[in-house]
């Protein structure tokens, strides 16, 4: 990871704010090609509003943000559009489009971005939905699935065009220990059998430490600690312990602001 | 006091603000018209979807209207003895008025709200960003073949409105008040100007048609991603619809038969 062509996306100087609110404040980060990069912070870090970023679906007050060495937010919607189908997204809630089949949801962007004549569409269906195990469920529709089926069939819809870039939004929140192991094991193994860079936001602590290559850690608008696994868990700094170690008080205090407790109660009226 | 300006300074440019998306919506649901091998079959869909499941209550409607009109008509007419100028009278305040009016509020109730609950929906669930992840507009593939849709449905419903409202006055006026047949429709067809009234009356469901998707799919494709969300821009989309067809309306009428 020595020279610039090793990362397939580099942010610098990036600044996003949200009313008055500065979401990322001057933040740089680079992710490495074909590794698995998480990002990891308490939530309302603007974690997800990272992955539109990089998405261009909103666009930075200032910085520049490179993927593949284009400047997104200065593509214009054509090339936006053209650069995303490079690019897989699983959303948290799965987002499979709701008045199509199972296999018509993992068939769309094959039929939207290829001219692939119907029996091999239909091939290619089969074996997404194989690689996630869901060959069995291609006659359903979005509502009969589960909450981690759903998110399994996302995913093979995520990797139809076999994109460069696969970003999963919060893959392991509120899933049962069996999807959750399950989709541990599908980010690492097709990570490493499609050769496809991942980035995964999220803030299960100990399933993305299980897949991830590298680390960052978001807080407060900036990156507070980077490096692999091992070198998190080394780190000092009480943010970070606080964070990798699931404190309920620390730095991030447990308490919004707000006035003091005592004057608050016996105050009276407002 | 200055608080209150400011509240209102901030309502109008929020309101101003809305006003220039909607618009940049518009401009691009309309500019990137979906290519003919993707976009007819999607078209096809919302017609039926828009257009024909709206069909009953148009036609339902449309009978009792003429029913009602051919009634009332008769019984203000006949005391200066000129019930046959019934079949004139229906006609007329039909194809002006009633026609694109009532079946542009109905197609408001009945189409619009759905689309605004729809696309809300699938905002909610962010089925919009997958779609703009997945490399597809959805402006493109979702908002520009409902637009259409609801453009093209809206005058043929109300000339539907138009006729079902006619035969439902023939029925109340001469096969049960008596009026002689050969009056009703020659009356008719001497008083009906196919430039003046039935195509003013086409035109006015063209602009009510384009009025009333424009505000559905907007509220829709803007609402707050929330259940509450969606359910005032659903309100929304009734009642801006439903005034802005009878402002529109009038404005209309003053146009075409002001000078008359």
């Amino acid at each position: 990871m020595d020279s610039l062509d090793d990362y397939i996306i580099e942010i610098e100087g990036m600044t996003f704010s949200r009313g008055e609110r500065a979401i990322f404040d001057n933040i740089s980060l680079r992710i490495p090609q074909g590794k698995v990069t998480a990002i990891m912070g308490p939530s309302g870090t603007g974690k997800t509003t990272l992955l539109k970023l990089i998405g261009g679906q909103i666009r930075p007050d200032s910085g520049c943000i490179r993927v593949e060495g284009l400047d997104i937010p200065k593509l214009n919607r054509g090339e936006l559009f053209e650069i995303r189908s490079r690019m897989g997204m699983l959303f948290q809630s799965g987002a499979l489009f709701s008045d199509l089949s199972v296999f018509e949801n993992v068939a769309f962007p094959l039929r939207v971005h290829t001219q692939l004549p119907e029996d091999m569409i239909r091939d290619l269906v089969f074996m997404k939905l194989q690689s996630v195990g869901l060959r069995g469920a291609v006659e359903l529709m979005p509502s009969e699935l589960s909450g981690g089926m759903a998110r399994r069939v996302a995913l093979a819809r995520a990797i139809a065009l076999d994109p460069d870039i696969l970003m999963y939004d919060e893959p392991f929140t509120g899933q049962d220990p069996i999807a959750m192991g399950v989709l541990v094991k599908l980010i690492k193994t097709l990570n490493k059998t499609l050769g496809h860079t991942s980035i995964v936001v999220s803030h299960d602590i100990q399933e993305t430490l299980s897949i991830a290559d590298y680390i960052y850690l978001v807080a407060d608008g900036h990156v507070v600690a980077q490096g692999t696994t091992q070198e998190l868990l080394a780190e000092t700094s009480p943010k970070v312990k606080q964070f990798m170690q699931g404190l309920p008080d620390g730095p991030v205090p447990f308490h919004f602001d707000a006035p003091d407790y005592l004057q608050d109660m016996l105050g009276g009226e407002q | 006091m200055i608080d209150q300006l400011q509240a209102l300074g901030f309502t109008g440019l929020n309101k101003l603000a809305a006003l220039g998306r909607s618009f940049i919506m518009l401009f691009h649901s309309l500019c990137y018209f979906p290519n003919p091998r993707v976009g007819f079959p999607l078209l096809i869909k919302q017609l039926h979807f828009v257009g024909v499941l709206s069909l009953i209550i148009i036609v339902v409607s449309g009978l009792f209207i003429g029913m009602v009109l051919s009634l009332q008509g008769y019984t203000i007419l006949v005391d200066y003895g000129s019930e046959q100028a019934v079949g004139q009278m229906v006609a007329l305040s039909l194809v002006r008025e009633l026609s694109p009016v009532v079946a542009g509020l109905l197609f408001a109730g009945r189409a619009g709200s759905a689309l605004t609950a729809e696309i809300g929906l699938m905002k909610a669930t962010e089925q919009l960003s997958s779609m703009e992840m997945i490399g597809v507009d959805p402006l493109r593939r979702i908002v520009a073949p409902r637009f259409w849709a609801g453009f093209i449905s809206l005058p043929l419903l109300s000339m539907i409105f138009s006729v079902v409202g006619i035969w439902g006055g023939l029925l109340v006026g001469v096969d049960w008040l008596g009026i002689y047949e050969g009056s009703f429709w020659a009356n008719m067809q001497a008083a009906v100007d196919f430039r003046i009234d039935v195509l003013n009356g086409i035109i006015k469901a063209i602009v009510f048609g384009y009025v009333v998707t424009w505000i559905a799919v907007f509220q829709g494709y803007d609402c707050i991603p929330t259940s509450e969300g969606i359910s005032q821009a659903t309100t929304k989309t009734v009642v801006y619809s439903s005034l802005s067809i009878l402002g529109v309306d009038f404005l209309l009428t003053a146009l075409m038969f002001g000078d008359l």
